[in-house]
């Protein structure tokens, strides 16, 4: 599994990439891609949304199952990657390249986890 | 309790995500992935563990009397080496689980249950036995495996003759191991099901997995192969109170002779199975209501991505039939999605 030391994570499996102190860049973690399985459908917030720490913002939906992306911290959804619309196996292909929506206005950022302390969380699940 | 098939250290070695399904343990999927796993299938050739399927047998005097009358199907007519899909329904018409039947000989049957239903099959069963029959539960005596797609008949014709005709089987030997290989399987594909001893299924798994086109297939593709082919699974597009009619099972049910729930299906036969390719944005999957407008028609039974199609398709039990091209929304958590009828299988191979 891979897992940058570069980035921020939420234990619920999201990554954060900060691109400056109040904007970041959000995805789905290896672990997470990994565990859901090939991705054929993506359903992307809507620019202007608020996201909130801890509530869904979107859906991810593999062969198997649609599963809810969290918010990891709260922001102001200023972008969404495009790109995963009609490609959304990118996610499967290159986690941490296929970002899934921008913030900016970014706070609550208290719960992020570094890359060790998220790796701690996905052992535990692998129990 | 969750029981192991015999191959179960071949999954864990193989790298497959185990899950406890109808109490066994098996592998969702393997490292290559659903979608993989689900073109292999349909492009080149698959091998699945199905050791978890029941197997009971009939055997006496009485015993095509007894299937005649527990089952829809009429087996009357079914010749020695042949098989024959059916349904076992309730007094209401409501479906017990559906089955495939094997003639072994004139007083001699094998009938392949869901592992889910087994020990409830075996129960009604045993309920409705009379005259002289010798009914067993068989389903540890075997292992099954399925190999399917385009090329698995050219990997299996290596080792044994091949029953030639679809819905056929032959009694035969792979490796010096005594087996019984069928041109039957769960996917709309051309392809066998062995049926072995436990003891001899990891050599015969091993083997196949030999040829490197031969990949390894779990649930997940199992479950959209079928659905890709609109083949019903039982707590899915049956259930006990859904009757086989209702869900298009017509071709497994004779009305003309007396069968257990023949009376009640013909008195409710009211609801049908469409198909419904999704044309909006989104994936339905089981129990999303379905609209005409705003008038409720039913609810999904199955429904995901398919990765053949590469689409979205659903089957869906509604109030009447209609029409392929009618329009309709599905209700996805909350979001109506647009979609339409559209005929039954969704994906045919070519024969």
């Amino acid at each position: 599994m891979n897992t940058p030391k570069e980035l921020k994570y939420a234990k619920t499996h999201e990554w954060v990439r900060f691109t400056s102190d109040t904007e970041c860049e959000v995805g789905l973690s290896d672990f997470a891609q990994d565990a859901l399985g090939d991705l054929v459908f993506v359903n992307l917030p809507e620019t202007d949304t608020e996201a909130i720490r801890g509530e869904t913002i979107c859906d991810v939906e593999s062969v198997k199952a649609v599963s809810d992306v969290y918010a990891p911290v709260s922001g102001t959804v200023t972008a969404v990657n495009e790109d995963l619309l009609d490609s959304p196996e990118l996610i499967n292909n290159d986690p941490y390249g296929a970002w899934l929506f921008r913030l900016s206005n970014v706070t609550d950022t208290d719960e992020l986890l570094d890359a060790e302390g998220y790796e701690k969380v996905c052992a535990e699940e692998e129990q | 309790m969750t029981n192991k098939t015999p191959l179960y250290k071949e999954h864990v070695a193989l790298g497959g995500r185990i899950v406890d399904f109808a109490g066994y343990f098996l592998p969702v999927q393997y490292p290559t992935g659903v979608i993989k796993e689900h073109m292999a299938v349909r492009e080149g050739v698959g091998l699945f563990d199905v050791s978890h399927m029941g197997e009971v047998t009939f055997r006496g005097k009485d015993a095509l009397a007894n299937i005649n009358y527990i089952f829809t199907n009429d087996y009357t007519n079914l010749k020695n080496g042949r098989v024959r899909y059916g349904v076992m329904c309730y007094e209401d018409g409501g479906c017990v689980d559906d089955l495939i039947v094997y003639r072994m000989g004139e007083e001699d049957f094998s009938v392949v249950v869901n592992a889910s239903n087994r020990h409830k099959d075996v129960a009604w069963i045993r309920k409705h036995l009379s005259g002289d029959v010798e009914f067993e539960d068989v389903s540890d005596s075997y292992a099954q495996l399925a190999l399917q797609g385009p090329l698995s008949g050219e990997v299996l014709g290596r080792y044994t003759e091949l029953p030639q005709k679809y819905y056929s089987f032959i009694n035969t030997q792979i490796l010096g191991r005594d087996v019984i290989v069928s041109q039957t399987g769960y996917t709309g594909e051309y392809g066998f099901e062995i049926y072995c001893r436990p003891e001899d299924a990891v050599e015969l798994w091993r083997e196949l997995l030999k040829d490197e086109r031969v990949i390894p297939c779990g649930l997940g593709a199992r479950d959209t192969l079928r659905l890709e082919a609109a083949m019903p699974l039982y707590g899915h597009e049956m259930d006990e109170t859904v009757s086989p009619l209702e869900t298009g099972l017509d071709f497994g049910v004779k009305l003309t002779k007396d069968f257990i729930g023949r009376d009640a299906m013909m008195a409710r036969k009211n609801r049908h199975r469409i198909g419904i390719e999704i044309t909006g944005r989104g994936i339905a999957r089981e129990h999303c209501d379905v609209y005409i407008g705003d008038r409720l028609i039913g609810h999904t039974t199955s429904g995901t991505h398919c990765p053949y199609l590469k689409g979205a398709y659903a089957m869906a039990l509604v109030d009447e039939a209609y029409e392929p091209g009618t329009e309709l929304t599905v209700d996805v958590r909350g979001r109506r999605i647009e979609g339409k009828v559209t005929e039954l299988p969704f994906y045919k191979r070519e024969r």
